[in-house]
């Protein structure tokens, strides 16, 4: 959103604009605000939608989503940044989430993360320099029953150990 | 849709039962472990072996046994069985079986005290019908409730029993539920909102999620009630982003619901109107808070604001809105079916009927059990948890998630209702129960639940947005060495000013797993001490002599 403020908002929205008509994912998303009828209070089923397609939200595509609700862009900034289930970063080839609930923190997680953190020397939320892989952690992902869980590419893996957590990230490197 | 038509559903349904029913647990938790590829091999393998005019293998919801899972139940000839640990490469084993072969998947015995001390009201059909199907749930009497509430209940009649029931909110707080819809009820406006909260932000928490996976129309069936009751047409259900399978399976449930029209305009061919709406939460614990809920319905941040004006007087877009939990909506069609007197009759004085626990952490039997209020912690965590694994000892049992505290071993002879564990400085909570061996740091519990608060805190009031860090700064100092006993001072000050000064309940609670392990675990923060460089009694500035001197 830095930028925003180089190029007057006018041209940017724009350019914006212009380039989302080029673009088939635009579209979709404009269907599916039209489906809730640009309500405003859709705003965060919007922003799920957008970041399913688009995979994480850039700073114009919630410029193209503030100008279709008609909401000023600070809203939609504000809010896509308030909730963590939001991108605003591109992420990695491949995903690694490590639950970090109490119960999966009790047996052990805090060592899983901290095992792939040392092998691939990357922070939890950060991208590994090649683009392979992302490290994120969860906040609780209800799978407290077979716990620690970690989520590869959006699959729960149950009762996971550094050694197992490697070994899975080991076949995508 | 009238009753007969209700009844013939359901009579249908039953008739067109097959004689062996094979239920695969399809929940979040087996889901991980290939449930799925489980069902289509025990499938496959039905017909394989010539039962496919016999058995019927059923998508079933959770079981409550998750660390044994993937589960696999059977139903033949009036007996109950369970196969534990099931991989996809057993279904022939397990479908031979039936027919009286030998077969080595380990057993699970439905008799085992995980099980025989449990009393199910809210996870009654979680592992019997069909989550996807809305017949499976019609059989087993679903909507009849709605039906006699719509039909022949004026609705002070339906509040009244509600209030009878002495049913309190499961979210937490235990607020009486019959008040709260008394008053919605009673505030003037010709619009008004129901919202179901499912932003189960406990980590170490999943009871709603296996509600809402297991028996969605349950939920729905609550809430529809409600709306009768308090002159409501129009419901959301706010589900949090990370439970993909519970959106996909209420999604499936509403829509069949409005097919059926139990739900829509005119239900049951009355004048009555009920619409709901998923909303999807997108990750922020403080969204939990109802009011901060409510600004997230409306698509805003999750931001809290004062009370009063309660959400019962002026709520989702200033309109009188009644908010409850998951699990309160789930307990109502069973108080409108059995009577408000029955519900009374289970539990205790203050705390009445069952609650559901997510029993996790260092125990043996994981998983979620469904209890009487004022069963002694010991029960639960000895006999139907069965203890540490490993021949460890139980050290003690965090409830509440992280505006709970830690309850030590010593106090497990404590009834679980909302009083006594108030008492001990922890509280009810939505249901999350680790349990902690004697290997686990309590300090360190206290940090990461901090660090937890610190995070998830949403900026809005001082209090909580800078105090919880200074606090977990405090904590981490004391737990790489480097603290004295002013910093604990300091730490037990923060404590009080926090919970005292804080807009909402994450910052009112958030000194809470800090406040309670100081009081039954001093003893490790203080050996974590470091002697005070300027005396045991100092405040840290220069003392006066010195400053005399120069």
């Amino acid at each position: 959103m830095n930028t925003t403020l180089a190029v007057p908002p006018k041209t940017r929205l724009q350019s914006v604009l212009d380039h989302a008509s080029g673009d088939k994912r635009f579209k979709i998303l404009e269907v599916h605000m039209k489906k809730h009828q640009f309500r405003q209070d859709a705003l965060i089923e919007v922003l799920h939608k957008a970041q399913e397609l688009f995979g994480y939200l850039e700073d114009d595509l919630l410029l193209f989503i503030s100008a279709k609700l008609k909401l000023p862009p600070s809203r939609v900034y504000g809010v896509a940044t308030f909730y963590h289930f939001f991108q605003l970063k591109p992420q990695g080839e491949h995903t690694c989430v490590v639950c970090l609930g109490t119960a999966c923190y009790v047996k052990g997680a805090d060592k899983i993360i901290s095992g792939i953190q040392e092998k691939y020397k990357i922070k939890s939320g950060g991208t590994t320099a090649d683009n392979k892989l992302s490290l994120l952690t969860a906040r609780c992902i209800g799978a407290c029953g077979i716990a620690p869980a970690v989520t590869y590419d959006g699959h729960v893996s149950p009762k996971q150990t550094i050694e197992s957590a490697l070994e899975k990230i080991k076949i995508w490197i | 849709m009238q009753l007969d038509d209700l009844n013939g559903i359901a009579e249908k349904h039953k008739s067109s039962r097959k004689k062996i029913i094979v239920r695969t647990c399809m929940s979040a938790g087996c889901m991980s472990s290939q449930a799925d590829v489980i069902k289509k091999n025990l499938e496959a393998e039905a017909k394989a072996q010539g039962l496919d005019a016999d058995v019927e293998v059923r998508r079933v919801g959770c079981m409550g046994f998750c660390g044994q899972g993937p589960l696999v139940g059977v139903d033949q000839n009036g007996e109950h069985g369970l196969w534990e640990f099931v991989k996809p490469e057993d279904a022939p084993r397990i479908i031979g079986a039936l027919k009286g072969n030998k077969c080595d998947v380990q057993r699970g015995d439905p008799k085992h005290p995980f099980f025989a001390k449990q009393m199910h009201i809210v996870r009654a059909n979680g592992g019997i019908i069909d989550p996807e199907r809305i017949e499976d749930y019609i059989a087993i009497g679903g909507y009849t409730a709605l039906h006699h509430a719509l039909t022949e209940l004026k609705p002070p009649q339906v509040v009244e029993e509600v209030t009878k029931s002495g049913l309190r909110g499961r979210g937490g707080a235990g607020f009486p539920t019959g008040l709260k819809w008394g008053t919605v009820a009673k505030s003037p406006g010709a619009k008004k909102y129901i919202v179901c909260n499912g932003d189960e932000g406990d980590p170490g928490a999943f009871m709603d999620r296996s509600v809402l996976e297991s028996d969605p129309h349950l939920v729905l069936e609550g809430m529809a009630i409600a709306a009768y009751a308090v002159g409501a047409d129009q419901g959301y259900l706010y589900v949090r982003a990370e439970y993909p399978l519970a959106i996909s399976r209420l999604q499936i449930a509403i829509k069949q619901a409005k097919q059926l029209g139990l739900l829509g305009a005119g239900i049951f061919e009355t004048p009555s109107n009920f619409n709901v709406d998923i909303r999807i939460g997108a990750g922020a614990f403080v969204c939990g808070e109802e009011t901060a809920l409510m600004a997230s319905v409306e698509g805003k941040r999750g931001t809290p604001r004062p009370r009063p004006p309660f959400p019962a007087e002026s709520g989702l877009w200033g309109c009188p809105t009644l908010i409850n939990n998951v699990e309160t909506f789930a307990n109502i069609s069973a108080i409108i079916n059995r009577g408000g007197a029955w519900y009374a009759g289970i539990g205790t004085e203050k705390s009445k009927g069952t609650k559901v626990f997510a029993l996790t952490g260092k125990i043996k039997n994981n998983g979620l059990i469904e209890v009487p209020m004022g069963i002694p912690l010991r029960q639960i965590i000895m006999e139907m948890g069965g203890g540490a694994p490993d021949g460890r000892e139980v050290k003690s049992v965090q409830t509440g998630g992280p505006s709970g505290g830690c309850i030590p071993a010593d106090y497990l002879d404590t009834p679980v209702d909302y009083e006594s564990l108030t008492k001990l400085g922890s509280i009810m909570g939505s249901g999350g129960m680790v349990v902690m061996d004697d290997s686990t740091n309590m300090v360190e519990i206290a940090k990461f639940y901090m660090e937890f608060c610190m995070e998830e805190s949403c900026g809005k009031c001082i209090p909580c947005r800078a105090g919880t860090v200074q606090m977990f700064n405090l904590l981490e100092k004391i737990t790489q060495r480097k603290a004295t006993a002013r910093d604990l001072a300091k730490l037990e000050e923060l404590c009080d000013m926090v919970k005292n000064t804080s807009l909402c309940g994450l910052g009112q609670t958030a000194p809470n797993p800090v406040i309670s392990t100081l009081k039954f675990f001093r003893k490790e923060y203080e050996a974590l001490l470091q002697p005070d460089p300027f005396g045991p009694n100092s405040n840290g500035a220069a003392k006066p002599t010195e400053l005399a001197t120069k």
